[in-house]
């Protein structure tokens, strides 16, 4: 029977979903964002071409990458305890999110980036522009609706992350339906928690997509 | 006399993974303060290499560029930064930001650029509010006031054109580099942002230097031109003289190949004598061309004509001659003109501008 203690639990295990998903993909974007400049404009056609930076970059990148979570997870403890304190905990889910989803962030920025046309780029530096105004004036700028389309899909892919919490006793909504209906066959708990995560990920999509829409100058 | 820009021996080699390929070779110039100066060459010439050399956007492998008697590899990145704001470039595509409307695309130069880091200043030393006030000065001489507002992609064009040269001009810059910058608009269009062009180098005195491909624009504009081919300066000089007396090969064809378009602004001239005047098109088939009818339409009617556009076209592969000509002013010597052609065998058709 469902009783209230469920309401309760399952409320709890939206706000705790919801903290993850947002904080890691904030400290993602932290880190993400200066790595995929970095990718961008070291790369051989980027505004500073450095072919060892990228490389050290690139090879971090894919290595973070090819990392699976759960392996991660319990990798990273050592760092997730010195961060946090403790090594369990909604809390401590975080720091391993956001290593994860920053390498991840910052090949999604890096893509967008790159989709900023050269000669937009080439006019900025006839008038003078300095390397760091092209990045901030010119390529986050024209970049902008790309990069926001990239920040719902990383909403999205921390989100599915997060369901993994559990194994660090992490809580959300991943974990209960894990735990209720992959544990204990109450598939009835699990079906309430999965809709709740696709809701969750459907007004992500939304909100995100509204938002690059409406900032989009180039078609009205 | 020493130019405003002066281009000494300058190569430029690019390295790739099969080859080196020598966009340019040994290339000198001299552009004298005040003039527009044409670089017209073919595609693939290098003319867009030797124009980012001259402000340092590719740095040349060998050779000197010197603007205003200062070598430019002798800068710092600061100080050419700096040199940059003083050396406008538009551009082919109009490179516009396109999240940004026209009044905040022309100010950012102003607020961005290198204007004001010569004095060691950090950035423009301009305020926002200023800049604007300057942006819509610049707007209202390229004729695009009410469009402040707009985003490039509302814009046509040769809209986006005259916005890009408004940014140009933003930094009161001492040349100004056109990349191909009427290549991508129609013939009219192109027209307009060539007067635009001329009345800044006249009102400003600012020295123009165009890259093309079109010696129709070369023709209506410069003063002088050099001709690149295949990475070398063939011919460099006066238009006119180079237009009167081709010296080389390369000179000889691009004026022979600019005809078919001059004839573009001929027509023009022609479709404004027709305005008013009662014009007709007369088609010749093979079996109309024994006699020589016009010659005997003059005789018999004692009125002339102008023969405005005479042409042999080939339709179906068989050859047809076509004609275009303005009739006297008087009505009833019209209708009796056009029957006396239809009698002959003619296709008569009132026309009131060219259908090509």
């Amino acid at each position: 029977m469902w009783t209230s203690e469920m309401t309760l639990m399952m409320w709890e295990g939206t706000l705790e979903t919801l903290f993850m998903t947002l904080l890691s993909t904030l400290f993602g974007y932290l880190l993400g964002v200066p790595m995929g400049i970095a990718l961008a404009v070291t790369d051989k056609n980027g505004i500073r071409p450095n072919a060892a930076v990228y490389k050290i970059l690139d090879v971090i990148a894919n290595i973070v990458r090819s990392i699976p979570f759960l392996i991660l997870l319990i990798l990273i403890m050592p760092l997730t305890k010195l961060i946090v304190g403790r090594s369990y905990g909604t809390a401590a889910t975080v720091v391993p999110l956001t290593v994860a989803a920053a390498p991840f962030i910052g090949r999604m920025i890096e893509s967008s980036l790159k989709e900023v046309d050269h000669g937009v780029i080439e006019a900025a530096q006839s008038m003078g522009a300095s390397t760091m105004t092209i990045i901030v004036r010119v390529l986050l700028v024209e970049a902008r609706t790309s990069i926001l389309v990239g920040v719902t899909i990383a909403l999205g892919t921390i989100l599915g992350y997060s369901a993994m919490a559990g194994i660090v006793g992490g809580g959300g909504l991943g974990d209960i339906a894990m735990r209720y209906g992959y544990y204990r066959y109450e598939s009835d708990i699990m079906l309430v928690a999965v809709v709740l995560l696709v809701i969750l990920v459907q007004i992500f999509q939304t909100l995100g997509m509204r938002m690059s829409v409406k900032l989009d100058r180039r078609k009205r | 006399m020493a130019g405003i820009i002066e281009v000494h021996h300058l190569s430029k080699t690019f390295v790739t993974r099969d080859a080196d390929v020598e966009a340019l070779q040994d290339i000198s110039l001299s552009i004298q303060t005040g003039d527009i100066y044409g670089i017209i060459g073919m595609s693939g010439a290098g003319k867009s290499t030797l124009v980012r050399c001259l402000n340092f956007l590719e740095r040349p492998t060998s050779g000197t560029v010197e603007i205003e008697g200062k070598d430019l590899s002798t800068l710092s990145e600061k100080e050419l930064r700096a040199r940059r704001a003083e050396i406008a470039m538009i551009f082919q595509h109009f490179n516009l930001l396109m999240q940004k409307n026209v009044i905040d695309n022309i100010c950012f130069p102003l607020l961005y650029g290198g204007v004001g880091k010569k004095d060691g200043g950090k950035r423009g030393t301009m305020s926002k509010k200023d800049a604007r006030k300057r942006a819509a000065e610049l707007l209202e001489i390229v004729g695009m006031s009410e469009k402040a507002k707009a985003y490039p992609s509302q814009l046509s064009g040769g809209q986006k054109q005259r916005v890009a040269i408004a940014r140009a001009l933003a930094a009161n810059p001492k040349i100004l580099l056109c990349d191909e910058a009427t290549s991508a608009l129609d013939p009219q269009t192109t027209q307009s942002i060539l007067q635009l062009l001329k009345q800044i180098n006249r009102d400003y005195g600012i020295t123009i230097v165009i890259i093309t491909h079109e010696m129709s624009v070369v023709r209506e504009i410069c003063s002088h031109v050099a001709i690149i081919s295949e990475g070398r300066l063939a011919e460099q000089g006066r238009v006119t003289d180079i237009f009167e007396h081709p010296r080389t090969k390369e000179a000889k064809e691009l004026i022979v190949k600019g005809e078919g378009e001059g004839s573009r602004t001929l027509e023009n001239r022609q479709r404004d004598l027709m305005k008013g005047k009662c014009c007709i098109r007369i088609v010749f088939s093979v079996n109309s061309s024994f006699e020589p009818v016009i010659a005997n339409m003059v005789l018999r009617f004692g009125q002339p004509i102008n023969i405005l556009r005479a042409d042999t076209k080939n339709v179906e592969g068989i050859a047809r001659g076509e004609m275009i000509l303005s009739l006297p002013d008087d009505v009833r010597i019209q209708e009796d003109m056009k029957a006396y052609l239809v009698e002959r065998g003619l296709a008569v058709e009132e026309v009131d501008g060219y259908v090509d």
